[in-house]
Parts: structure tokens; sequence; C-alpha cells
């Protein structure tokens, strides 16, 4: 194999997956798994340790509980912030409904919703399944397992729920560009400022909004599932620009993800005091 | 560019088993790889079996392996390949082998007759269909489909699991309902077939993951997962799963 | 005797392009049982090659447009030698066709108000051709195939098999057509399945022979490996004639680079959507090319053609748009003069003509094709192309209404294998058409023929020593080696035993088609088409020896082998009818006689097997012609469609004898 990494079939399910698929009795007498001969294994690989390497971030922040708010900027992690543990922000998003006996970090009772939104998305869907799950590792490479439901059980199937968590999106993306427009304060809460923070809020909030609107769900309910597009002239627009965005779904996923991770650490710089939020005016 | 020689691996066999034989085969300028597979035929195995029809990617009947990836055999150039690297051919390997290069593709044609077919609408005679460019265009990118299979054969639904072909239409034929769902005139539902429901229930979109190696390797560059597969998915959470939809029947079942 | 596997059904119909699946619809829904046999898998016929249209005079750009108008055009193309009948039928039952194929699914372009959109082709007067895109032959043929399906669903609701009435037998070849032990009417067909090498026989009353052209029999072709004549030869050996088969159409616009794929079709759309015809001077040569027979119908100016595009009605259309042989005959002309392309052919150039979005959007295979075999990007270079073998104008005489072939009861023929309704050259659109009038016609009038047959109890036997020849003479290749016959075949011709090695039927092939491409190509002259002759003949007594190693089991050699009998049949009726017709006219062209004579046109030339009797085994002197060639007059045209042309027009055509009448 001219990637020299195929494993011995170990596990139960492995040596049953060598009777099956592409080595069933039925097809083609082939032992390798694949034949590819390119970098197959470099996208999966790629892929996995981008999200990997998100979810330690994020982990780690969304349970620190601290460092969030660095007037007049809010870390899009802990906003809005919904419990009593919150720090206080300006006219921020800052409602305390969970009283003081939530003692964990508040990130984590909004976190769920992008959360959601993301983990049933069709392309993170697509990423992980072929990343971390090698389901399948890439094209016309063996999947090492002998069975396979796909979303037709749970709790996969609840990946059928994209849309609402899209509708959740959409709140929380309503939230954040609120946020952003509080950005343009200087730290006195004076209208009418603007420094580097508000530049990568500003980055943010864009890129969140294409990633949201780009979502194949958002495509399918402003136009798609109509029939007649002739007489939905107003809709049929909206989806061809929906359709455009959307065939950048996956380099708008990954950015939005960076710009995310992005506006927290810079909000985590500014709180922390290790950074100065250079003013322009 | 001058003819040179190339090192060919093409799998030979049967059903009952077969392997890897090496060829030396010469290769001129602008040729493809079923210009190889041809002279290998006229001067070396005149019995070496493989299918092929039009030879300008208009048929879809040279479907095969190369290096392990599925594509059309006469809209592979030679020039994409380096002059000594080793050229594997095989057959497709999601379905079974007849015999060399040529497999047994007659599970497509069973899936092709359980999808309903397209349902006229009443009262329309031949010559009075009206229908605007832009409603029939989805359904046209879908029938830009050559039916080469190497969106089912790439499918490791189909290709993996021998036991899901049963529940499964792939691709290909997922996309049909679609085709079928979107055509501004089909009348499906006032026949009493839901094609949204049906492609969940009876065609097994559920099993497909997204994972998009249909559209990698379709031939006529169609967007299989993000325009046939993905809308279908949508359309069947719209019978299947918007929730209030689905408390309202769990609760009438109860009373029930 | 040889044991094969037996099955009785109503129709078979040999092929599964358009005129294929069309009868095999039509015989179905006239309640009769149809088997379908195909040499690929079924869906993947040569239809799906079409690129243009289907021509139809539903004037839905163009309201001048009726079935008089195209009954012109298709006339004017041919030369008036088409079987005026046929030319009558088509045009008239195109558009009906046409709107029937949206009922089962077809989704063709649309015009602005929603109806089917028409494009422009050579030879047509108005925009007249239904598409979509340029891939119309693949949208055909599916409709056609989820038709086929939407029958056997219903055969399934009904009878719980999806086979019971419809029943496609694909990766099968046909070599014989079986007649009842008198010799006289069809009783099935004889074959074998490529995938297992196994015989059958379907016994059938009625037969419908769809199997398309001989392209393969020339080694520039825009045609596939199907292609070899099978129905052309089957019809021959059942006994019944051809006509017309020195016309073989040479389409234009074939790539020339690279090699590999050397006639692989560019379509006339390119020229129909603006595409312009430049020599290495870069001169749009085809003005010098306009002969005087269409003068009054073209543009004298590069001006003028430019715009005619935008203002078709009061501009001539360029003369890019001439038919097929003209343009194919110019190009050759400038190539022959020194003004070719680098590769030999000219350029045929689009990118300075159209915005490169509006060339991806209406030519997507075209951009394709060339990007991915020839690595030109067709939006920024123009292409090089050159004249292919693309059709075959000539075959089955048939009946124009029923499309019955004459002299042999049972057998019906349609589409590119049957002769007449092209007359010397086929118009661009026309071909699509023709597959689903006549198609349908064969279809009903097989299906007729076999119900009559079941009603008056004369269901016609096969002849069993008939299918042991057939048998025997399958098997041949396998035993060429050793020099030895299978003693069914040896028994008829013991005289003769094959002397020499086992010849390869590749190299047979190749030779072949060399032969056909050189001397009985797009220009022809005497001697050449006389040297031809006498290679065929030689090559027909190599082939007695073509050898195959291996088993049945799926081998392409095996399969070449038995084909050559076909390929060398018609190639024979074609080299044969073109050395006797001296004269040019569409698909002909004489160096030694350019002029168009109209006396020929009188003319059918009718290709007949020499040796009837020798029919089943192989004739006992290989050597010696198998062909016999007859002349007929060709049929009157009726009055009131003569005079839907100009006298000054006809008198271009028909001789003066003809116009007195």
């Amino acid at each position: 194999m001219a990637t020299g990494t195929d494993p011995q079939a170990a596990t139960p399910s492995e040596r049953e997956a060598a009777t099956s698929g592409v080595r069933s009795p039925s097809r083609a007498a082939i032992p390798a798994r694949h034949l590819r001969t390119d970098r197959w294994w470099l996208a999966p690989a790629v892929t996995a340790a981008g999200l990997f390497a998100f979810i330690v971030y994020s982990t780690w922040r969304a349970f620190a509980g601290d460092n969030y708010y660095a007037e007049p900027y809010v870390s899009p992690f802990y906003s809005p912030c919904v419990a009593q543990n919150c720090v206080p922000m300006k006219d921020g998003a800052n409602w305390e409904i969970f009283g003081a006996w939530w003692g964990l970090s508040p990130a984590l009772l909004i976190l769920i919703f992008p959360l959601g939104f993301r983990l049933t998305c069709y392309y993170y869907r697509k990423a992980y399944y072929r990343g971390f799950w090698a389901s399948p590792p890439a094209c016309a490479v063996a999947e090492p397992r002998a069975n396979y439901t796909g979303e037709t059980r749970f709790p996969l199937i609840l990946q059928n729920i994209h849309r609402y968590f899209f509708y959740f999106a959409v709140i929380v993306a309503g939230i954040l560009t609120y946020d952003t427009v509080l950005a343009f304060r200087d730290e006195h809460g004076r209208w009418g400022h603007m420094g580097l923070g508000t530049l990568v809020l500003l980055a943010n909030i864009a890129l969140i909004w294409a990633y949201t609107l780009s979502c194949h769900s958002c495509r399918h309910i402003v136009g798609g599932r109509l029939k007649h597009f002739s007489r939905h002239p107003v809709r049929y627009r909206l989806w061809g620009w929906v359709s455009s965005l959307n065939a950048r779904h996956m380099q708008l996923a990954w950015a939005s993800l960076i710009s995310v991770a992005v506006a927290d650490f810079y909000v985590f710089l500014l709180a922390s005091g290790a950074f100065d939020d250079p003013r322009f005016f | 560019m001058s003819a040179y020689e190339a090192h060919f691996r093409v799998w030979r066999g049967d059903v009952d088993g077969g392997g890897l034989r090496d060829f030396r085969v010469e290769v001129n300028e602008g040729e493809v790889v079923l210009d190889i597979v041809h002279r290998l035929q006229a001067t070396q195995a005149p019995d070496l079996a493989v299918r092929w029809n039009c030879k300008a990617g208009k048929c879809g009947s040279c479907s095969a392996e190369i290096n392990g990836q599925p594509r059309l055999l006469c809209m592979t150039r030679m020039s994409v390949f380096s002059r000594d690297e080793t050229i594997t051919l095989t057959p497709l390997r999601a379905f079974p082998v007849v015999r060399d290069l040529v497999t047994d593709v007659s599970f497509n044609y069973t899936k092709a007759r359980e999808v309903p077919s397209f349902v006229p609408p009443e009262g329309l005679g031949p010559g009075e269909y009206r229908m605007q460019q832009e409603d029939v265009g989805r359904s046209q990118e879908f029938r830009k489909c050559i039916e080469c299979f190497l969106c089912q054969d790439t499918c490791h639904v189909l290709r993996d699991f021998e036991q899901n072909k049963e529940a499964f239409a792939g691709p290909r034929f997922l996309m049909r309902v679609s085709e079928l769902d979107m055509h501004p005139l089909d009348a499906a539902g006032e026949a009493g077939i839901d094609r949204k429901r049906a492609a969940q229930d009876e065609h097994g979109l559920g099993y497909c993951n997204i994972t998009k190696c249909c559209t990698e390797v379709c031939p006529e560059g169609i967007k299989i997962t993000d325009n046939a597969l993905i809308p279908l998915k949508e359309r069947a959470v719209d019978r299947k799963y918007d929730p209030l939809v689905w408390l309202g029947n769990k609760i009438r079942r109860r009373e029930g | 005797m040889t044991q094969v596997e037996r099955q009785a059904w109503d129709v078979v119909v040999i092929g599964a392009g358009g005129a294929g699946l069309r009868a095999a619809i039509e015989a179905r829904e006239a309640g009769m049982r149809c088997a379908v046999i195909c040499k690929s898998l079924f869906g993947k016929a040569h239809t799906v090659m079409a690129e243009g249209g289907i021509a139809a005079s539903m004037g839905n750009v163009n309201e001048g447009d009726n079935w008089q108008v195209h009954f012109r055009d298709t006339m004017r193309g041919g030369k008036f030698l088409n079987h005026w009948r046929m030319a009558e039928l088509h045009a008239q039952e195109a558009p009906d066709r046409v709107w029937e194929l949206e009922t089962w699914g077809a989704l063709f372009d649309r015009t602005p108000d929603g109806r089917i959109s028409q494009r422009n082709f050579g030879g047509h007067e108005y925009p007249r051709l239904a598409h979509v895109g340029d891939r119309t032959g693949l949208e055909l043929i599916r409709t056609l195939q989820q038709k086929i399906v939407s029958l056997q669903q219903e055969d399934h609701a009904e009878t719980g098999d999806y086979e019971a009435r419809l029943k496609v037998f694909q990766e099968c070849t046909v070599t014989r057509i079986v007649k009842d032990a008198a010799g006289e009417k069809v009783a099935g067909v004889f074959g074998y399945e490529r995938e297992s090498g196994r015989f059958f026989a379907i016994e059938a009353p009625a037969v419908v022979l769809a199997t398309g052209g001989i392209g393969k029999s020339f080694k520039v072709t825009s045609n596939s490996w199907e292609y070899t004549g099978d129905g052309h030869a089957l019809a021959l050996l059942a006994g019944a004639p051809l006509i017309n088969m020195e016309f073989v159409q040479f389409h234009p616009t074939g790539m020339v680079w690279p090699p590999s794929v050397k006639g692989i079709l560019v379509t006339e759309s390119v020229r129909g959507d603006g595409g312009v015809l430049r020599n290495s001077e870069g001169k749009r040569f085809m003005f010098d090319y306009i002969p005087d027979v269409f003068k009054e119908k073209y543009a004298q100016s590069e001006d003028e053609g430019d715009r005619w595009y935008e203002d078709p009605d009061h501009n001539r259309r360029p003369p890019e748009l001439l038919p097929r042989d003209e343009v194919a005959r110019a190009i050759n002309s400038e190539v022959k003069a020194g003004r070719g392309s680098p590769h030999g052919g000219v350029f045929l150039d689009v990118s300075t003509r159209m915005p490169a979005e509006v060339i991806k959007r209406r030519l997507p295979s075209m951009h394709h094709q060339f990007k991915e075999l020839a690595d030109v990007d067709i939006t920024a270079e123009p292409m090089e192309v050159g004249p292919t073998c693309h059709y075959v104008m000539g075959g089955v005489d048939v009946d124009p209404d029923t499309a019955a072939a004459s002299g042999v009861p049972g057998l019906f023929a349609a589409g590119e294998v049957a002769g007449g309704m092209h007359g010397s050259n086929r118009l661009g659109g026309n071909s699509l058409s023709d597959l689903l009038v006549f198609g349908r016609r064969a279809g009903l009038h097989a299906a007729r023929y076999a119900q009559e047959a079941a009603a008056s109890g004369t269901r016609p036997v096969p002849d069993d020593a008939q299918l042991d020849l057939a048998a025997a003479e399958a098997l041949r290749p396998f035993s060429a080696e050793d020099g030895e016959l299978p003693s069914a075949v040896s028994a008829g011709s013991a005289a003769e035993q094959p002397a020499g090695p086992a010849e390869n039927p590749y190299t047979l092939h190749q030779e072949l088609q060399q032969t056909m491409n050189d001397l009985v190509g797009i220009i022809r002259r005497a001697g050449e088409m006389e040297d031809a002759l006498h290679r065929l003949a030689a090559l027909r007594v190599r082939a007695r020896r073509a050898g195959v190693e291996g088993h049945r089991q799926f081998n392409p050699g095996w399969h070449l082998a038995i084909d050559l009998r076909n390929m060398l049949l018609v190639s024979e009726c074609v080299a044969r009818a073109a050395l006797e017709r001296t004269e040019s006219r569409g698909g002909h062209t004489r160096d030694d006689c350019p002029e168009m004579d109209r006396e020929w046109r009188r003319v059918n030339l009718v290709c007949r097997l020499s040796d009837p009797s020798a029919g089943l085994a192989a004739p006992t002197d290989p050597g010696r012609g198998q062909i016999r060639l007859e002349r007929r007059e060709t049929p009157p045209i009726r009055p009131d469609l003569l005079n839907l042309f100009e006298k000054d027009e006809l008198v271009k055509y028909l001789t003066d004898e003809e116009l007195t009448q």
C-alpha cells in the first residue's frame, strides 16, 4: 500500500469487515482496502486536527467563566449572558434568567445553540463523519467496520432537527450583531468610537451571518422548498443569492469558526490585561 | 511529447478469483486510459473484457477504478500521470464482478424501477405543457446524469455494506426522486404518492451521511449532495420532523 | 442440435436507441408482449451522442413554421432523393412525437412564454430544434427509458412481474433473423449474451430492426463500436434489400486532435449559435462555397450573415449553416488547398463571437469535451475541426407508412437502419425526429402484424436447421486457429478450407476502416472504389480465418470477429453503390463526376445478397462479391407536395420529363 498505514485487522468488527464490503465474495478479488495512490488521508487528518483544536480551546474558554468582557467588547462565547453570575455588561444582552443556583460558567447555557447548529450542519457532519468516524475515511477507501445505519436511527436521526437550530442561530447572530453595534462605543460607553476590537467583532459577525445564511436549511426555507420559482420571484432571487453563498458553505464554516475563536481570544487578552485595545477614534 | 512505454496493472479474473496482471504498453500523445486498454486488447490481451461505448464521456459505459479512484476510462487522460507511475485498473468494487473490468450493475436497474415514474398532470394534453426555464432548471441539472454509476460505486453505504443494498437506493436514484419532486408539473401528490416521505421510508435517504463522495466522482459535475440529496433531506424534514406536526401526530395516536 | 435457450414473444425489437425504444413502447401499448435486445447496457445507446436537437415544426419560436416548410427543407437537404412519403409523414408527425415526450417527463429548454424552445440548425429555414442544452439525445433516451420503466411498473402492479410484457435483454447481440421452415416469414431471432456467451433464440412473428448505422467501418467516425451495420446485414441475410447505400454523411465538424479522439463530434449547434469557420489565413471561407441551388437562401456577406442571428426575418443565414454535405466538402477542399489548421482541419471559432459565460451555458458539453480531451478552452481559442463519418442515409428498403421491410413478411425497420427518409443527405435534427416518428410506426405495425398472426393461428415457427447453422457460424472464430470448421459449416463449403494462419480480428478491422476511409470516403473516384472492392474481397477471405483466444464469457475479440461479417457486407454495399452512381449528390461526392445529374435523381440503387440460398452458410467463394446491385426508379412525388416548391427550384432537381407530367 502506498500509504503504508494499513492496520492489521484486529477487532472482531474489523475481522468481519475483511469479508464484507469491497471484500465480499461476489466482488473482484482484491485484498487491499483501497488502491488510492494519492495522499487521501491528508484532508480528513487536517479536518480532524482543526476541529480538535477548536474543541480544546472552546472547552477551556467555555468552562473558564472569566475574562469574557472588556468594555465595550463581549466575547461571542458569552453572549447573551443569561445567568446571575454574569459580569454586568453595560446595555448588553445580559439577562438574569438563571438565578444564583447556577454556579457554572454562563457560557455553557448559551453555547448549546451554536454548538447544536454546527454539530447538525451538513458541512460539519461531512467533516466529522470523515475525520473522526472514518465513515468513510475518504472516497473509495473502505470503512473499518462491518455495519452502518447512517442517520436512520437514534441518535443520528436527530440530525434532522438542524432547521430548528438554524432558527436559534439566527437569534444568536442577531444578539451578536447587537453586541457589535455596542462596540462602537468607548470604554466609558460614549458612542461614535472605534478600536481594533470593533473590527474584530465586525469581521466575526459578518462571517457568522454569512455562515448562518449559507446554511442548507436556510436555502430550503427561503426558496428551495418551492415547486414553482416563477410564481415567487422575490423568493427565487433570495434563493439564488443564498445558493451562491451556499456553494462556499465549507469555507464559511471554517472562517467563522476561526473568527469566533479569534474574537473570544481578543476579548480574553483585553480582559486579562495582556493587551491594550488600540483605539482609532 | 513522444511515445513512451507505461506500466499498467490490470485486474483480470472473474467471480471465482483473479488478480492484478502487469503489462508494459505504448502510450502516445493525447491518449486517454481507454485508448491504452484498447491497445492491450489489440496487441496483448484480446479477450480483456471492458465496457465502453461513445468514448466521449456521454454514455457512461466505461466506468472503472483507476489507481483506486472511480473514473470514466475515456475521460482520464494519460497526461495526468507521470511516465514512471504504475497505473492500476480495476473493475468497480461496489458491484459483483463479471469478468476483468466488467461488473454486474443490475442493482442500479432494480433500484430504478422502485422509483415511481413521472405522473402527468390531469387535464393537460400533449403540447399544452407550459413551464418556465427557472422552474425546470433544477431537474435539468439532474437529468444531465449519464448513469455511469460512479456515484453508486463510490458511495460507502453501498460499497462497504452489502447488506444496505436492499434498503438504500444510492445517490443516483435519490437524485431521481429529487428530480421528480422538483419537476414543475409532476402530479404525484394528486395520485397519492408522497415522494418526500418515500425518499426516507422507501429509498433509504437516512443512510446517506452526506459525505459528498458522489459529488466528487460525478463526471458530469452534478452537485448531487448539495442540490439533490440535502434538499431532499430538507423536504423529508418538512414532512416528518417538524416538531409541531410530530407532536400533533403523537397526541392523536395516544388518543386513538 | 445445439442447445439454446428459447423464449417466445410477440414483437422483438433489435436495438435500444431512440427508434427501438419508441417502437417497443408502441408495441407494448398496442397490447403485445415486446422484447428489446441491445448490445450495450439499457440507456447507453448511440442516441445519447445526439447533441443539437429534435427537428419538429412546432412554430414556438417562429410562427411561420409548419410541416410544409419542414418537408421542403428536408427534401432540399436530401437533394430530392428522399422518399417523399416518408418526408411528409416525418414533417407532419414530428411535433406530436416531441410533445408526447413531455408527457413522459422530458424537460426541454423553454421559451419565455413557457413553451419548448427551438434553435436554428443547418438547412432548416426556421428555428426548429427542440433541445436541452447540447445533450438532447441523452434527454431523449432517458425519457424513453423512463417511459419503459413506467410501463414495467404498471405491469408489475398488475401481474407482479416487471418484465411480463416488456423486457430488455441488455448486452446481447443478434446474429441472425430466423425464418420459418419455408424460408418465407420471419419467425424469430438468434443471438448470444455478451456477458456469458450463451446462445439464445427468441420466437416472434414480428422483428423490428433499430440497430442504427455503419460508421465503425470507417476509420474517422463519430460513431461508437456498436455501429457495425448489424441491422443492415441482418436484413440482407434475411433477404431484404437495402437502398441508397452510397450516401454516407460526413459531419463537417469532428475533432481532429489529439489522434485518439479524432472523429468525435462537435455539434452543429456551435455554428447554429454563432460559431464561424475560418481557414489558416483567417478567412471565413464558406462564403466561397455556396452552391448555385442555395444562392438565394444564404447571406452573401459577413455583415448580412452576422445580422441574421439578431434579425432572421430580414437577413439571410450565414453559409456556415449550409447542409452538412456542403460544409464537409468545403472543409475538405480548404485542407487540400493547404489552408488547413496545424492538425489537418480548419478553425471553428466561438470564442470571438460570444462571451465566455454564454458559451458555457449554451454549449456545456462542448466546453467540457474540449477541455477534458484536447486541453482547449473554447471560450478563449478556436477549435480545430474536420469531417468525420457520421450517418448513413442508406438502409433497409421499407414501406413508408408501416416501416415494413420489402419482401420479408414480419420484418420492420426504423431509424438510421431504414433507408429513404433522408434521401442523399440528412439535415441535422431530422435524425431524432425520424427515430420517434418511424420508431412509433414500426412498433405499431409490428404489433398489428403480430396480432394478426396470433389471431389467424399462423404464428411462424423458427426452423431448427437455421438455428443450428447460426450457432455454428457464431462459434467459428474459436476453431479458426487450427484451420478446422465446425462440421455444420464445413459441410456446406468443403471445397474451401481456410489456408494460412489465424487472423487477428482487430487487425482486420483496422484494415477495413483504413480501406473505407481512404478509398470510399468523403471524396470518391472510380479507380479507388474498384481498388476498395478488391481489398474488401481479400479481407473477406481473411476474415474467414479470424480467430480468437479464450472463452465465450465477455470476450471482445470474439464479438469483433462476429461483427466483421456485418461490416464487410455493408462496406461492400457502400462501395458498389458508390461506384455505380456516376454523379455527385448529397453524401456522395465523386471527384470524377462532380456534377449533380437530374437523371440520377430518378434512380435508387438497391443492394441484395447475390446468393440468398447461401445466406446462412458463408458463400462458397468468399472472394467473389456478395452483393448484387439493381437500379430502381424512384416513386413520383405527389403533385400537391411538388406544388410546395417554386418551379425555378424544381428545375434544378427534376428532369424536364418529370416536370411536364
